[in-house]
């Protein structure tokens, strides 16, 4: 379980993250849908400490992260595995090795990282590509490489910020059907931080929408809920843009 | 085919080269076991970066800027006593070995530096993110994407020694350039002059060439 206990975040004197609190259960699909600059990402990456709070703490299942060492925080975030939008998959590595990075840091052995690495690329379904090198791939495969890298070493948690804002439609969907079978099958958690509607409905079961560094609301995704989300979300942020304090309604 | 003032002077030709290869293979040396590693940390260091650290970051920036800028043969006089003091001597093949090692460390270790500038951001967070410890990022993540790079600023650096040698006869370094000097232009012999610099002219397009090559090899991205 994942808690956001009153997290603030400033960068210089613009602040990104103003006094967020959210709770995410073991095993749910979480989506954060916001406008560009809403500070999704920002607040996506402080569940795995890459961002920390100026204030508030972050508590990964019973831990206070600002209360651990920071080999802890380490060890940690091999089980928040991350998904981000520009792959980032280490180019000089072939997607075999790619894969087997995780298990490398985690110190698995060599000889029993070859079936986990295999398993994985099974998993999204390319292990023929193994000795390919990403450069040699187009963006969906490249994503479900980063995301067979993620799954590698058995994390309980799946953290995807826009994971598939760089692809089209059919690749979208794809990786969408990946996502999705491995909260079912492997009942990892996700949270996926994404500017599209469309994504976080065919995924999410709960959804906080996000705008201006605050939650403006976090609902089911079920017909009211979706309604909710669409209308006065929207009011929502056109009423910031116009420099209201949405706080206020 | 082999002309006769080479065949002439080959002995003295012969332990020159062999000088200078021992002057810039001290210098690669140097490069590699002192430049590399402070050039990868001044990248750390860097605003942004994992280990930022501003009077760190200056500091070193300081002093490499400082030995870079400073005129090398100034710099090999400049240091004289300090050579007396660490080598026991300041003249002679072995003692010129440590200019070259001080301007060998400067120049790779900046060069290192903008080469781990190119790796993407992306790459070092997924690598915080797998909860890779610093060791772990500069070795599994960091030379591995700035690889070839890295290789063509060791060909650039070595070139620069190579030209940097040439002027270790002020100290009595030896070398193909001291070489040149003494016999071609001391001794009014342009053609052995010539030659020389034909010499270090292939030696240089060699090494230029084995660089590229091996940049490319395992360049994959
Ligand atoms: N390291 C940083 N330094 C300064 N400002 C930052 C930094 N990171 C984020 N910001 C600012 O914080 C705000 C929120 O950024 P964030 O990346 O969290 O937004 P986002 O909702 O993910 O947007 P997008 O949809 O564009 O990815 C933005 O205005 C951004 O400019
Ligand atoms: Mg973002």
């Amino acid at each position: 379980m994942i808690t956001l206990h009153n997290v603030s975040k400033q960068f210089e004197s613009f602040e990104a993250i103003k006094n967020v609190s959210l709770s995410i259960k073991s095993g749910e699909i979480y989506g954060i849908i916001g406008a560009s600059g809403a500070g999704k990402s920002t607040l996506i990456r402080m569940m795995n400490y890459i961002e920390k709070p100026d204030e508030g703490s972050v508590v990964i299942d019973g831990e206070a992260l600002d209360q651990v060492k920071h080999k802890r925080i380490r060890h940690i975030r091999q089980s928040l595995a991350m998904v981000f939008q520009g792959y980032n998959l280490v180019g000089n590595k072939t997607v075999y090795d790619n894969v087997a990075v995780p298990l490398e840091l985690s110190k698995v052995p060599r000889r029993d990282r070859a079936e986990r690495v295999l398993e994985s690329l099974r998993f999204v379904g390319l292990e023929t590509l193994k000795n390919q090198y990403p450069g040699q791939l187009s963006g969906g495969q490249k994503q479900r490489v980063a995301i067979a890298r993620a799954l590698v070493n058995n994390p309980s948690v799946l953290l995807c910020d826009e994971p598939t804002s760089s692809l089209d439609p059919n690749t979208t969907a794809e990786v969408l059907e990946v996502l999705k079978r491995i909260n079912e099958r492997l009942g990892v958690t996700i949270v996926i931080v994404s500017h599209e509607m469309e994504v976080i409905k065919s995924l999410c079961q709960r959804v906080t929408v996000m705008a201006d560094g605050k939650v403006y609301d976090t609902v089911e995704n079920n017909p009211t809920g979706v309604h909710h989300m669409e209308h006065s979300a929207e009011g929502f942020v056109k009423r910031l843009r116009s420099g209201g304090d949405a706080n206020d309604s | 085919m082999i002309p006769d003032v080479l065949v002439e002077y080959q002995s003295e030709i012969w332990v020159s080269i062999g000088e200078t290869f021992v002057l810039v293979g001290f210098a690669i040396l140097a490069a590699l076991l002192v430049g590399l590693p402070i050039g990868t940390f001044l990248f750390l260091c860097r605003k942004g970066q994992l280990l930022e650290n501003q009077f760190v970051f200056s500091s070193l920036n300081l002093i490499v800027n400082l030995i870079r800028s400073f005129p090398f043969l100034l710099l090999v006089i400049f240091i004289i006593p300090f050579t007396r003091f660490v080598m026991g001597t300041a003249i002679g093949t072995v003692a010129a070995t440590l200019p070259m090692m001080i301007i060998a460390m400067a120049h790779y270790s900046r060069l290192v530096e903008q080469s781990l500038l190119d790796v993407p951001k992306g790459v070092m967070e997924a690598a915080v993110s797998m909860g890779a410890s610093i060791k772990d990022i500069i070795f599994k993540f960091l030379y591995v994407e700035a690889r070839s790079a890295l290789v063509l600023s060791m060909t650039t650096s070595t070139i620069s020694f190579i030209s940097y040698s040439t002027i270790m006869g002020v100290v009595g370094g030896g070398g193909i350039g001291d070489f040149a000097i003494r016999y071609g232009y001391q001794q009014f012999r342009t053609d052995l002059m010539i030659y020389v610099i034909i010499i270090i002219l292939v030696f240089v397009q060699f090494i230029q060439y084995a660089g590229i090559t091996l940049a490319r090899k395992i360049d994959k991205r």
